[in-house]
């Protein structure tokens, strides 16, 4: 179980200080799907890199199965499993996809344990286990490969920055299936930010996200319905803004 | 030959034992072991230290081993070996240097390597430098490899020093012919107060011959490396060099890429680019469970890979 208690975070911009995250708390439960969302800007992006320790709160308290983590770093989370996709997914030149493939799950995954994650993010296998992750590869593979590596770790919690962007509409469905099928092998938390209907439409939970603050948190079926017919859905639902 | 030796034999040739094939190992300043085939010959020079090596005009799919092991310190030397590669040959070349020091003098191995290769050749040369011992003395290299290839002759140069040498100064000249092609991969990492030295000089001089040099650096802690490529686009030709360095710690590097159209034909390219390793690449392996450092190590050695 994940809790943020009071989580507020600050940046310093033009000499003053800027709040992205304010006074943030709520509960991410075991086993659950949440999808958060909300306008562009809102903090969500930064939320999840909170939770990931890529950025350290100004205050405030983050829990993970009741342990406070809240001054662990990347690699302790990590450790503790905690698995986080870029938005943006980074790349490195001489690396293979196997390589971080098996970065991410041990050295001793096979090549065709391997080719197994790509093929279920939609890769044909062979055509990319060697190639490296360098700027040879699309942004749209190089977002399956990324969403792949935290396949490939398994972890109690994985949070995903946007996974649908640069991912085409054909392969979408396929997408969706990824997650559904994760979340019932590894029966652990899936948290995805995301602008998606399709995907908000899969979540357990719906976690809403404005101005550095939780507007709406709760199941589905209540918070969809007022997204969708809210004014700003457009925005929210059908893309980014 | 020692374990020393033998370990040095491994790190530079990946030798466990007497390779198949021709070969002439050469072990502080002597001849330690040699093998001649139907096709390729070795024979020692009688003014200076070195050997030619001399292989038959459609010699195919064999290879030599030339490696070079000096244990002795405060031993210096100067090599000349000389390769004669008949047309229509495809072969494979393998030599390399490893030196350990353990003692306070200096131990110096300076090699010129020449290549004369004919016509319609596919000939692949990997070099390997090395060196070891926790002595006060240097480990200094400076290979200098001399190449003229032939009409439709391909040669891949493949140079690796990642750990140990303390000053290299390596040179590599080339001059190409017509629909000759040159492909050469550099991979240098220094350390501590080391100082690396590398410069390309291709003449394209044949009509669509062709040269792609990449060489991929890593230079950390106080240690210097210098990158010179210089190409001459004499004739209708392609050419291409790249130097791409991860610079940490303290070190310094220069990358001066040069290239030169002679002909109106001639299409260069020249890339260069440091810096250090991106924070985000050290983030993304970290979220996957490695410590800061341990995803440093990683990015390196991909890099070098």
């Amino acid at each position: 179980m994940l809790e943020l208690k009071n989580v507020s975070f600050e940046v310093s911009q033009n000499g003053a200080d800027k709040e992205i995250i304010r006074d943030i708390s709520f509960v991410i439960p075991d086993e659950k799907f949440t999808v958060i969302t909300g306008p562009n800007g809102g903090g969500k992006s930064t939320l999840a890199r909170l939770i990931a320790g890529i950025q350290k709160p100004t205050s405030g308290q983050i829990l993970w199965n009741g342990e406070d983590i809240t001054e662990k770093g990347i690699t302790e989370r990590a450790r503790m499993g905690i698995s986080y996709a870029f938005q943006q997914p980074v790349r490195f030149k001489g690396v293979t996809v196997l390589d971080l493939l098996r970065l991410a799950k041990g050295q001793d995954l096979t090549v065709s344990g391997a080719c197994e994650y790509l093929s279920r993010v939609g890769l044909c296998a062979k055509d990319y286990i060697n190639r490296e992750v360098d700027a040879s590869l699309s942004g749209g593979e190089l977002k399956r490969i990324e969403i792949a590596t935290v396949l490939a770790r398994g972890t109690k919690m994985s949070v995903f920055d946007e996974p649908e962007a640069g991912i085409d509409l054909w392969s979408f469905q396929n997408l969706i299936q990824v997650f559904e099928k994760m979340h019932q092998q590894i029966q652990g938390s899936i948290l995805i930010i995301s602008h998606q209907e399709r995907i908000l439409n899969i979540a357990d939970e719906i976690l809403v996200i404005g101005n550095g603050q939780v507007t709406d948190h709760g199941k589905k079926e209540d918070i969809l319905p007022k997204l969708l017919g809210s004014s700003s859905a457009v925005n929210i639902c059908k893309g980014r803004s | 030959m020692d374990a020393i030796q033998k370990e040095l034999l491994e790190a530079v040739a990946g030798l466990h034992e007497i390779p198949s094939g021709a070969f002439n190992i050469r072990a502080n300043g002597e001849s330690a072991a040699r093998n001649t085939t139907a096709n390729i010959d070795i024979v020692s020079k009688e003014n200076v230290s070195g050997i030619d090596i001399i292989i038959k005009p459609g010699t195919k799919k064999e290879s030599v081993h030339i490696p070079v092991v000096l244990s002795a310190s405060g031993l210096k030397e100067m090599v000349y070996n000389d390769f004669y590669i008949g047309d229509d040959c495809d072969v494979v070349i393998v030599a390399g240097c490893g030196i350990h020091n353990a003692g306070d003098e200096e131990s110096r191995h300076d090699g010129i390597h020449s290549f004369y290769v004919g016509k319609n050749c596919n000939v692949k040369y990997v070099e390997k430098h090395y060196g070891s011992g926790d002595g006060n003395g240097q480990r200094i290299m400076n290979p200098e490899t001399v190449v003229e290839l032939g009409e439709g002759s391909t040669m891949e140069l493949e140079t690796v020093q990642i750990k140990g040498v303390d000053s290299t100064m390596r040179v590599t000249r080339a001059t190409l012919a017509k629909d000759a092609k040159i492909i050469v991969t550099e991979r240098l990492m220094t350390h501590g107060k080391q100082y690396a030295e590398s410069l390309f000089e291709v003449d394209l001089d044949g009509e669509n011959s062709s040269a792609n040099i990449v060489s991929r650096a890593v230079a950390r802690e106080n240690s210097v490396q210098v990158f010179k490529s210089a190409v001459h686009g004499n004739a209708k030709c392609s050419g291409h060099t790249e130097c791409d360095a991860i610079i940490m710690d303290n070190a310094n590097i220069s990358a001066i890429p040069e290239i030169t159209a002679n002909n109106p034909d001639a299409a260069l390219i020249h890339e260069a680019a440091i810096g250090k390793i991106a924070g985000e690449q050290i983030i993304k392996l970290m979220t996957l469970g490695l410590t800061e450092q341990e995803a440093e190590e990683q990015i390196v050695n991909g890099f070098l890979k």
